[in-house]
């Protein structure tokens, strides 16, 4: 009996391991794409949105409701200056973030969003947000952050409350530019 | 050479075939059998030092309040005893099986890759070297549970994180070299005539692991080394700071831990496919269902793996559908229990101690799958999740599943593979005080459960506080009855009445025709196959 040639199998079983390693990493862009086409996940979209098809709607009203924390790890102050507001779908509004640096340095944040319920995501749109940069702010500096937005009127009749909730990382040592500026700061 | 070479004495000629002696027998084998003893002396060891952790668990939990441990040690003892009972108990047993077992089931001389299969044993050994040594690092071992969620893992655990995700990096190297040698040996060396629906049940549910774990143990190499990065490198795969998202690890991680709960019992259920036709001495009910059960119930395990996340938000039509795919395992689950309840059906039953376990894995798994049913429908599980009603479902499903398998694996085999029969009294008290313990353990956690007892906790309220003192004594009781087994397996190694080649009279099978202890190289040429 001649020993049977195991090589080419071997191969090929290989070849699905590594392959199923590398599917795992597919995952996280799988993943991104798809929370960004359905608005799963509460996330709402990074980009700057435009009011050209919104028309209001009188006859509903929707409440939304802001909510702000930093980061256990976050030294700022962070919160709305709205707590709560009533509006009409497609009616255009500006609330205000305030934040502050308490601390002695220069620090950089970023704010990341998410909207509950989940589903209501894709009918929150934002024209403006100081979640779309990061934002800095020298030692004991304090800033209002302005949030632009409108309500989707194709939003489903279920949902009459939204809520907007933001955490605030600190993300100064990713940001190349604060580190220099640190530097800078330090160094006067 | 000549064509019939089972007779041993017709090695003698040839050095090479005898095992070198001492320690380097062990340290160089590419033999199956070797490799399949130290597997499944391995996975003993780790069962006991797995245990030893759940008696801490038990022991801190005997009273309401803090008594024994501090929160973080209890914290690393859940993990840790949680990764050793998956990772080094269960698997490694399933594993040393398969060795011992899948070439003389299918007339193969050994392994079809013997010097990799060296390597996925001795691998083995320090990767749980390195998971009990960090315990006693400074700070402790992890501590974020055997799920190592994000960010518990990433952002709120100490330096032993990385040496958790190197041993886990090495548990998993060993798994895929095992699975693919499996998978190789059931493609390229099934002795003539033994077809793919000849196949014994066991070689069946191996094969399909095998397949499972190929699939499923490089995702989880790939989540482990993104904890890493995230918490050493500055990746955000899981960090909404840097645009990550935490729920996502909990998609990555149960798109491989789902599958895994079948690679933990898909085996048993060859095994119990195997014993239940030899005491009931009549062949198994449905051969050809029970491979289209064990194959669909493999499918379907990749398209469950959210029903671990229901609380985490998702939306409505996502948790129906996980809860219907979910629901549909247990159709060919039932034909499973169905098929084995059938071949009991009028046989001519007798009830050695393989058998008893095999009976109870039947009666206790499906209590364990019920309970995972009652899990699968979403608005319930808003209840039950993360309390002790989920401990209570995975621990029937694993011990009083697998590890039961496992047992009545053990006790069936023995024989053939020592020469010695067992003590069957001594068996019979095993089985009868496991059996008792265990229910005395593992039940009452259904109803603080259901009374919201959360898992995962060093203290509790005092409400729950006699049911956890039952329970801790069921958990001492069903410690202590495992060292009978070791007892029974010291005794059974070193003599007993000699054992037949057949060993049980209804058992059928190529390793059956072996003489017991069979020859160290059996099958030099194949066998023919009716």
């Amino acid at each position: 009996m001649t020993a049977p040639n195991h090589r080419p199998l071997l191969l090929k079983l290989l070849l699905i391991t590594g392959g199923m390693f590398g599917f795992g990493y597919a995952l996280v862009p799988l993943y991104d794409v798809f929370c960004d086409l359905t608005g799963l996940n509460g996330k709402t979209s990074s980009m700057a949105a435009t009011a050209d098809k919104a028309v209001t709607d009188l006859k509903r009203q929707v409440t939304i409701e802001f909510l702000a924390k930093p980061d256990p790890k976050m030294p700022w102050l962070f919160q709305p200056q709205t707590r709560q507001i009533q509006v009409h779908p497609g009616e255009i509004k500006l609330v205000y973030y305030e934040a502050e640096n308490p601390t002695q340095a220069l620090m950089v944040a970023q704010a990341v969003p998410s909207v509950s319920p989940g589903q209501a995501a894709l009918y929150f749109n934002k024209m403006e947000c100081f979640c779309f940069q990061r934002q800095t702010l020298k030692a004991g500096e304090k800033l209002l952050m302005p949030l632009q937005f409108y309500v989707d009127p194709a939003l489903p009749e279920q949902f009459s409350t939204i809520t907007l909730s933001y955490t605030l990382y600190d993300v100064t040592q990713h940001s190349p530019a604060a580190q220099v500026a640190a530097v800078y700061q330090t160094g006067k | 050479m000549s064509t019939i070479s089972t007779d041993p004495h017709h090695h003698a000629d040839h050095g090479h075939h005898h095992p070198p002696a001492g320690l380097k027998r062990w340290f160089y084998t590419t033999n199956h059998k070797d490799i399949g003893t130290l597997y499944l002396l391995f996975a003993l060891t780790m069962f006991f030092i797995g245990g030893a952790m759940a008696m801490v668990i038990r022991a801190e939990l005997f009273q309401p309040g803090l008594q024994l441990v501090e929160p973080a040690f209890f914290n690393q003892m859940t993990t840790v005893h949680g990764l050793i009972m998956v990772f080094g108990a269960v698997m490694p047993a399933f594993t040393g099986l398969a060795n011992w077992l899948i070439p003389m089931m299918i007339g193969a001389p050994d392994m079809a890759l013997p010097r990799m299969n060296n390597w996925s044993f001795w691998i083995l050994p320090f990767a749980f070297a390195i998971l009990l040594m960090s315990l006693f690092m400074e700070g402790g071992g992890p501590g974020f549970g055997w799920t190592f969620y994000a960010p518990l893992s990433t952002k709120y655990s100490g330096d032993s994180t990385a040496l958790f995700v190197f041993s886990v990096h090495i548990m998993g190297i060993s798994s895929i070299m095992g699975a693919i040698n499996v998978i190789v040996t059931i493609f390229n060396l099934r002795a003539p005539g033994m077809t793919w629906m000849k196949m014994p049940l066991f070689v069946w549910t191996w094969l399909i692991t095998a397949f499972l774990l190929i699939a499923v143990m490089p995702v989880l190499a790939g989540t482990v080394t993104m904890v890493l990065t995230d918490k050493y490198f500055g990746t955000s795969f899981f960090d909404a700071a840097g645009g990550g998202d935490p729920v996502l690890f909990q998609h990555i991680f149960w798109f491989f831990g789902h599958p895994e709960v079948y690679i933990m019992i898909l085996p048993a259920f060859g095994i119990v496919s195997s014993i239940v036709p030899t005491f009931s001495r009549k062949p198994l009910f449905g051969y050809a269902s029970m491979v289209y059960a064990t194959s669909s119930i493999a499918l379907l395990s990749f398209l469950v793996w959210a029903h671990h996340m229901f609380t985490t938000g998702m939306p409505v039509f996502a948790e129906l559908f996980f809860m219907y795919c979910t629901m549909l395992i247990a159709v060919p689950t039932g034909v499973k229990v169905f098929n084995w309840v059938a071949t009991m059906w009028r046989g001519a039953l007798t009830f050695e101690v393989p058998m008893m376990f095999a009976i109870a894995f039947i009666v206790l798994f499906t209590i364990g799958g019920l309970s995972g049913l009652m899990l699968a429908i979403t608005p319930a599980d808003f209840q039950y999740h993360d309390t002790y009603f989920v401990v209570a479902h995975f621990h029937y499903v694993l011990v009083t599943g697998a590890i039961f398998s496992i047992i009545a694996a053990a006790y069936y085999w023995l024989p053939k593979w020592t020469g010695h029969m067992y003590d069957e009294t001594l068996g019979q008290w095993h089985f009868w005080c496991s059996l008792i313990s265990v229910n005395v353990l593992f039940f009452p956690m259904h109803f603080v459960g259901l009374a919201g007892m959360p898992r995962r906790i060093p203290d509790y309220a005092l409400q729950f506080a006699d049911f956890n003192a039952l329970i801790s004594i069921g958990g001492f009781a069903f410690g202590l009855s495992q060292l009978l087994f070791v007892w029974l397996l010291v005794k059974c190694i070193k003599g007993g009445p000699a054992a037949t080649s057949q060993v049980w009279e209804g058992a059928e099978g190529l390793e059956w025709q072996l003489s017991s202890p069979p020859p160290y190289h059996s099958f030099t040429t194949p066998p023919d196959v009716k």
